[in-house]
């Protein structure tokens, strides 16, 4: 259990380098690769925001400015389409961190059944989310033979259309289940990686059980938090399969997130233009959001020491 | 003392529970799959039948399952395999011969992990459209290899920072070639790390679908392909449907399973072990 910033202070202690040793060259042929695969086609996803290219319209393609990016904050639809992504990955991040601690600390006691509560629990995650969804959408939240609707029937409500009804809400609950193991695992990790030594000390010291989560585990645990939501929030800005599967972004826009209304822009409108200009916005999103979370987390660091 | 142990057995209890819970859908999806068609739908749903494997040899031998399995097999595996190839000698320059700037590079290996798909699909497409690639196993394979390297290199890299130095002092100073100490010296403690590492490469390549939908239609699509169009089966098909799906996921979840000790390494790139 050991942070990666730690083990590369430690592998620069070990070997001081002053000349490149000619085997620094070895991870050349990857990077080139990698930067082929990911940069030049990003490069490219700017170049045509910038042009009128429409493929159902061949010919005549011609250099724009500004105007993809312009066009989508002149209709309503897409502030609706922002909010609703940010709302999608705001909720299912407080869901998952909410059961995904709770999980976690339950799981952090020996007892008999342990390995196999951790197996049971750790499955959903590894579910193909396509698979999760057409489960979901069918077995599970079908209004008349769904198991949902039955359990509502067994305390006496009235069956539920989920998908017309609380279309958010149930693509919330799906990609939360999914992701709740995510969140436990890394927690666990965490919390396993606590010395018995800390805390035996800490109650030694007279510290209760509320006291003890709250000075030793919490701060212990804040760069495992930290690590979790983060990927957590990078993830799930950019869910497609679960939406594309369950509702198709609807009824209406109701469900359609930015990755969704890109797939629309670009696969179903042959807009490449329009279509880039978003994904150029939802990288700029995705961005926008990792940096105010870490402001977030250093803010707190710093009310901390102080 | 007799209250705390009656808290602690509530306490276990509670966690089989929401364990049995959470697990519950894969449990149902897995019966289901046994059900005949019309035992899927009975309400009240039912725990005890008969099973049958009916929808099995459905779903399997009179389907195109096969097909995909088979497109699913080929790009999951050469992906993982290159993805190792070309990720193993950038894990090994960066873990033993750092220099000033490998931090920075780290770090951009796993920017480019976390830039959003949807950032470079269209050129993605428009590129393996211009080179006749679009519906092809190399166009997918390639993009997963480029997907899974990243991860490749982060994992490789601190199970290679893991290796005690001593043992590859010990070769250098026995003038070992870089082949030699590669094949005889880290490639044997490596094979766990390598081993788990494969795993999740293969779990994610298997799992992934936007990029699988947009860029095949039938030649080479995969298998989350496949499945998303179960999401018009208006309902007839549950058993059947149940049956591709439990046979499409049953891989991965065993591979999770026995990868469970570096699932948490992998899913964090190595940030927390």
């Amino acid at each position: 259990m050991t942070i990666a910033s730690e083990q590369s202070v430690l592998a620069q202690e070990i070997k001081p380098q002053k000349k490149r040793h000619p085997r620094t060259h070895l991870s050349a042929p990857t990077i080139t690769f990698l930067v082929i695969i990911t940069q030049i086609p990003f490069v490219l996803t700017i170049y045509y925001s910038f042009l009128n290219w429409n493929l159902l319209r061949p010919g005549n393609i011609r250099w724009v400015w500004f105007r993809n990016y312009i066009r989508p904050f002149l209709d309503a639809d897409f502030y609706q389409i922002l909010w609703q992504t940010v709302y999608l990955t705001l909720s299912v991040v407080v869901i998952t961190f909410v059961f995904g601690m709770l999980l976690a600390i339950l799981l952090n006691r020996p007892f008999p059944g342990r390995g196999l509560a951790r197996t049971l629990l750790i499955s959903p995650f590894l579910v193909m989310p396509v698979v999760t969804s057409v489960l979901w959408k069918n077995v599970l939240l079908n209004p008349v033979f769904g198991l949902a609707g039955y359990v509502l029937g067994l305390v006496g409500l009235p069956s539920i259309d989920w998908l017309a009804h609380y279309p958010m809400a149930s693509i919330i609950a799906i990609v939360s289940w999914q992701w709740i193991p995510f969140v436990m695992l890394i927690l666990l990790a965490g919390l396993q990686s606590l010395p018995d030594s800390t805390l035996e000390a800490a109650r030694i010291d007279g510290a209760g059980g509320v006291a003890l989560f709250w000075y030793i585990v919490v701060p212990h645990l804040k760069r495992f938090i930290e690590i979790a939501l983060l990927l957590e929030i990078i993830f799930i800005l950019n869910i497609f399969g679960q939406i594309f599967v369950v509702t198709s972004g609807g009824p209406g826009i109701a469900t359609t997130n930015l990755p969704f209304e890109i797939y629309k822009e670009a696969f179903l409108r042959w807009n490449i233009s329009a279509a880039s200009a978003l994904g150029v916005l939802a990288v700029v999103l995705a961005n926008i959001v990792v940096l105010m979370f870490m402001r977030i987390i250093q803010q707190e660091k710093t009310e901390v020491s102080a | 003392m007799t209250t705390k142990k009656i808290n602690v057995y509530l306490l276990n209890s509670l966690t089989l529970f929401l364990a049995v819970l959470m697990f519950f859908p894969i449990l149902w999806m897995f019966m289901t799959s046994f059900k005949t068609e019309q035992i899927a739908f009975a309400i009240p749903p039912k725990l005890i039948f008969t099973p049958t494997l009916e929808n099995w040899r459905i779903a399997l031998f009179e389907s195109p399952y096969f097909e995909f399995l088979t497109n699913s097999l080929i790009i999951t595996g050469f992906s993982t395999l290159v993805a190792l190839i070309a990720g193993i000698p950038a894990a090994y320059a960066m873990a033993f011969y750092p220099t000033k700037r490998t931090d920075g590079a780290m770090m951009w290996v796993m920017s480019t992990r976390m830039l959003p798909a949807v950032g470079v699909i269209v050129p993605l497409f428009v590129i393996l459209r211009n080179l006749n690639l679009l519906d092809t196993h190399l166009g997918l394979i390639i993009i997963y290899t480029g997907m899974n390297v990243p991860l490749v290199i982060w994992m490789v890299r601190s199970f290679m920072l893991d290796i005690p130095y001593e043992i590859i002092e010990a070769g250098r100073l026995d003038g070992v070639s870089l082949w030699q100490e590669m094949r005889y010296l880290i490639l044997p403690l490596l094979v766990p790390g390598l081993a788990a590492t494969a795993l999740l490469c293969f779990i994610f390549a298997w799992n992934e679908f936007f990029f699988a939908f947009n860029l095949t239609v039938r030649d080479a699509a995969p298998l989350s392909v496949y499945i998303s169009t179960f999401k018009t089966a208006e309902g007839l098909f549950w058993a059947k449907m149940s049956a591709a799906a439990t046979a499409t996921v049953l891989p991965v979840l065993i591979a999770g399973w026995v990868a469970q000790r570096s699932l948490v390494t992998g899913l964090t790139m190595g940030a927390v072990k």
